[in-house]
């Protein structure tokens, strides 16, 4: 196993944190001035980043290729973010949130983050409520509470089923703030093409301006990732249409190491797919889990015959009915992990008893909450979800229960940090969904908001300040140097060279064809022969493309297919990564599935002997196999057990 | 079903556009609008032809990325919809759908459908915010805040910034999105203390930026995709003349610290 530096500082897992801030070196607040931080994304993680580093003084420069900062894809979150408040006083405390995270995870998560990221959880909601976050809140004024699955507590502060949209325009706020004060600028419809690095450190990045199609250099002491996730491998998926994993991406080739890509959440909760034109999957926020009940019908004669719309739903009697998720996990029920339920529902659906003309799809049912709570409670909850389900479906959920099936929402994986949140590239960070940190092998729901935020207000304005301490004596570059000018001309040859293949078929069927072998060959199962297929596929693919894309229209004007186009390059890279480090890994655990590898039961089985560490892939060069190392994890709080969640 | 489809083509801000015709045969009722878009771009793609651009993102309704005027109304022709929550069931088959861009002074044109909105940043720029640095807020809950004014305030605070409701202004006024955010930020506690400079501020810039005036039309309203209300208006009216009489013109400006 190769040993490498994590950074984590030493003492009891409590005092970590502490004791980190208190030995962090600090940068003067004339010294702050003359330092430049690049951060590219503007969602929660970029963001909440960009303005605290902005407040401290920094000279900020903010990336995102969305027409303003605020249309980041953190916008679409609906259900809600954790914090170990315990406002319920229903037993919560900064340790069970701790704890639950690394279970949720599958106990494939580092303990010092995830404690520091349970400790800082409080101030995040402390710091949105004052910038003006509408929390909802009961009759007595104070802040409201909902359950999300993997816990067993209420630490879910939520904004109807918008709380990602407020959250964002809190961070934008504090970010229009100091655009105003003139320590952040702001570069909207820009695409980052390169990150420059100069005597190994990261120095600046290469952009492309999205309107006028020009090539642009900036300079900085230290560069930040906040990019997202690389979930749009699957071509079908929650997130929104432009979430590429191209920072990460270029990051991964200039250096720094990847970990865990095959750690793929596919949230259990989402429309179904109804059509080959279809462009997304769109997401029923987990909170319905609180309310809704998950089952099929019992008896495949009522399965047939709802298929051939002889019957409804409704009139499938009580006892016909199989709620699963209660049968197979009294104690937790329709909240158990989002890993676990869409395990669950694709074992009824191959099992043929799936719903929809398709046979993919289970109902998510809420008579039982209107019959509780009356139509107007259920409405008060979820309404917008609701609404938006009506919308797509042209059905109406108050009357018959939803269908849902697993998409592809998360990525636990991401670049390789250290406990600073440094990549394996000296001043080259990474914070939100673009990191590996925090979530294992499995996020749990509303726990995303919390670690992109704690990333950007409360971990990196001292760990960064702390690399940038010896920085002052690095005088601002212009960005006329041989690396830059390097990097542009790099940028430019792939740019033609896109342009110049001039063959048949569009840049969405290449990203179309990805997402059907990632799906069917990496998904929710996976086993070593679909995935040793996959391997050969992927770079049958990415030949086929560079030889045969076509992208019409010029490149010194808006194109979006160009932007497209460089995307889906580097999702057929990252896509046979996700693949290789999925077939390396011969164990089950949390996201990652093999058949291979399960108990008598069917739950995902784990081997810690042989796999209780982080894999970090370094980069080789082009078509060649990354390298692999290990990050062992310790686990000295914790003890390593079987997840149970019955 | 069969579609003609009237597209406003234009190469950018500095050029003249014009509509272009297309003819589209079996898109399914199921798709969406932006779904049948896509259809028609990979046809063109296919023709050699440039794709037509238009913004989106989320394709959820929330991110206010996508509009669109269909047929003479922004969003088309469902109440409380974005362009991309809009679905191909609300259209006949033989339809004739004209599609055009945002038409407003202070959003001008980047290429075909797309435009520039940045006008609205500089806006929340101006005052948009509460001024809290990182690190400095007291317990979420030390200060209780009714029910009422809080499910209000995520009323107006759940504004997507589309741009709708200039769009289909006669005056292209911004009132119903500035006032979203002033009341916003005026119900709660932790934003009534800046209120009557943020309600000044942000209306001086919006007024700079070419916005024109509100004549009390309430179109804004009828064709908001979130269904903001037209009391934002009155509420930042009164909150505006509040700011007049009770306090002294904001002389002091943040700086850089
Ligand atoms: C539908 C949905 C619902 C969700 N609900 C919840 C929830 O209820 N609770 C929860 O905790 N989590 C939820 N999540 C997950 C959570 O929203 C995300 O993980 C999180 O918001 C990611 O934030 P981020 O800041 O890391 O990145 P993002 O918000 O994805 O921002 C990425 C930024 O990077 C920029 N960028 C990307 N590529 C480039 C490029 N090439 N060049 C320049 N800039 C670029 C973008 O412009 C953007 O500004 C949900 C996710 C989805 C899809
Ligand atoms: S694309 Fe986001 S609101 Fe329509």
């Amino acid at each position: 196993m190769s040993l490498f530096d994590s950074k984590i500082p030493t003492g009891p897992l409590s005092e970590k944190w502490t004791k980190f801030k208190a030995d962090a070196k600090l940068v003067n607040p004339t010294n702050k001035r003359k330092l430049d931080v690049i951060v590219i994304g503007s969602g929660l993680a970029g963001a909440s980043a960009a303005a605290s580093l902005g407040e401290m003084g920094y000279n900020v420069k903010v990336f995102c290729y969305q027409d303003t900062p605020r249309r980041a894809h953190s916008i679409a979150a609906q259900g809600g973010i954790n914090a170990a408040k315990n406002y319920q006083n229903d037993g919560d405390s900064v340790y069970r949130l701790f704890y639950d995270t690394i279970k949720g995870g599958d106990y494939r998560a580092r303990e010092a983050n995830v404690y520091r990221l349970a400790e800082v959880s409080n101030n995040i909601i402390d710091q949105c409520v004052a910038q003006g976050v509408p929390f909802a809140r009961d009759y007595g004024g104070l802040l409201d509470n909902r359950s999300f699955g993997g816990a067993q507590v209420s630490r879910t502060f939520y904004a109807r089923g918008q709380t990602g949209q407020q959250l964002l325009l809190g961070a934008y706020g504090a970010l229009n703030r100091q655009i105003a004060k003139g320590t952040v600028k702001v570069y909207s419809r820009r695409n980052l093409l390169d990150i420059v690095v100069i005597d190994g450190k990261a120095r600046g990045v290469i952009i492309r301006n999205l309107i006028t199609g020009e090539i642009e250099r900036y300079f900085g002491h230290a560069v930040v990732i906040a990019s997202g996730g690389y979930g749009n491998v699957y071509y079908l998926s929650t997130y929104a249409m432009g979430a590429n994993s191209s920072p990460a991406w270029i990051a991964h080739k200039k250096g720094a190491w990847f970990g865990n890509p095959c750690y793929v959440q596919i949230h259990p909760t989402c429309i179904p797919v109804h059509g080959d034109y279809q462009s997304k999957l769109t997401l029923m926020s987990e909170s319905l889990r609180n309310d809704g009940r998950i089952w099929v019908p019992k008896k495949m004669e009522d399965v047939q015959k709802l298929r051939r719309k002889e019957i409804k739903p409704t009139q499938i009697a009580e006892e016909d009915r199989d709620y699963y998720l209660e049968r197979r996990y009294p104690a937790f029920g329709n909240l158990v992990p989002r890993d676990v339920a869409s395990r669950a529902a694709k074992e009824r659906t191959d099992s043929g008893y799936g719903v929809n003309d398709t046979g993919l799809a289970v109902y998510l049912d809420f008579a039982e909450a209107i019959g509780r709570i009356g139509k107007k409670g259920v409405a008060a909850k979820y309404g917008n979800l609701f609404q938006m389900y009506e919308k797509i479906n042209d059905e109406n959920p108050y009357e018959t229960p939803m269908m849902i099936y697993p998409a592809t929402h998360y990525t636990m994986g991401g670049l390789w940090v250290d406990y600073e949140l440094m990549t394996t590239i000296p001043g080259l960070f990474a914070a939100g969904e673009a990191n590996f940190s925090d979530h294992g092998a499995n996020r749990l729901g509303a726990s995303a908001l919390m670690q992109g935020l704690a990333d950007g207000y409360f971990v990196l304005p001292y760990t960064l300040s702390n690399y940038l301490a010896d920085e002052i004596y690095t005088p601002r570059m212009t960005t006329d140097g041989e690396e830059f000018e390097q990097a542009e001309r790099q940028v430019k040859e792939r740019i033609e060279k896109l342009m110049s293949i001039n063959g048949t078929e569009s840049v969405d069927t290449f990203h179309k064809r990805l997402g059907k072998i990632m799906w069917e060959h990496c998904g929710m199962a996976r086993n070593a022969q679909g995935l040793k297929k996959a391997l050969e596929m992927i770079p049958e693919l990415r030949k086929e493309f560079w030889q045969n894309v076509k992208i019409p229209g010029g490149s010194d004007y808006f194109n979006p297919e160009i932007e497209k186009a460089g995307y889906v390059a580097d999702f057929l890279e990252i896509g046979e990564l996700i693949v290789r480090d999925a077939l390396h890994r011969e164990e089950s655990c949390g996201g990652h599935f093999r058949e291979e590898y399960q108990t008598q039961e069917g739950e995902a089985l784990r081997n810690d002997a042989d796999f209780a560490y982080v894999a970090a892939w370094e980069y080789k060069g082009e078509n060649k196999a990354q390298e692999l190392h290990k990050e062992e994890l310790r686990y000295e709080s914790i003890e390593l057990k079987q997840r149970n969640y019955k | 079903m069969n579609l003609t489809l009237k597209i406003w083509r234009q190469k950018n801000a500095g050029t003249k556009g014009k509509f272009e015709k297309y003819k589209l045969t079996d898109i399914s009722t199921e798709s969406s609008f932006l779904e049948m878009l896509d259809v028609l771009n990979e046809k063109l793609i296919n023709e050699n032809q440039e794709p037509i651009a238009f913004d989106h993102d989320c394709r959820e309704g929330i991110c206010g990325t996508c509009g669109l005027y269909i047929n003479g109304r922004p969003h088309g022709p469902e109440k409380g919809t974005t362009t991309c929550q809009l679905h191909m069931r609300k259209f006949k088959d033989g339809d004739v759908i004209t599609i055009e861009p945002w038409r407003a002074k202070a959003f001008p044109i980047v290429r075909d459908l797309i435009v520039d909105r940045s006008a609205f940043d500089l806006i929340l720029q101006a005052g948009g915010y509460t001024s809290v640095n990182t690190g400095n807020a007291p317990d979420a809950n030390s200060i209780p805040i009714p029910k009422l004014d809080s499910d209000r305030a995520f009323e107006s605070a759940a504004c997507i910034g589309c741009g709708a409701c200039v769009a289909t202004c006669k005056n292209a006024s911004a009132m119903l999105f500035v006032s979203a955010k002033v009341s916003h930020l005026a119900l709660l506690p932790q934003g009534r203390i800046e209120a009557a400079e943020r309600v000044q501020k942000m209306v001086a810039k919006m007024d700079e930026l070419g916005f024109g005036n509100c004549t009390n039309t309430y179109a804004c309203e009828m064709e908001c995709p979130k269904n903001i209300s037209v009391s934002n208006i009155a509420r930042m009216n009164r909150e505006f003349i509040k700011a007049k009489i009770f306090a002294e013109v904001p002389t002091a400006v943040e700086t850089g610290d």
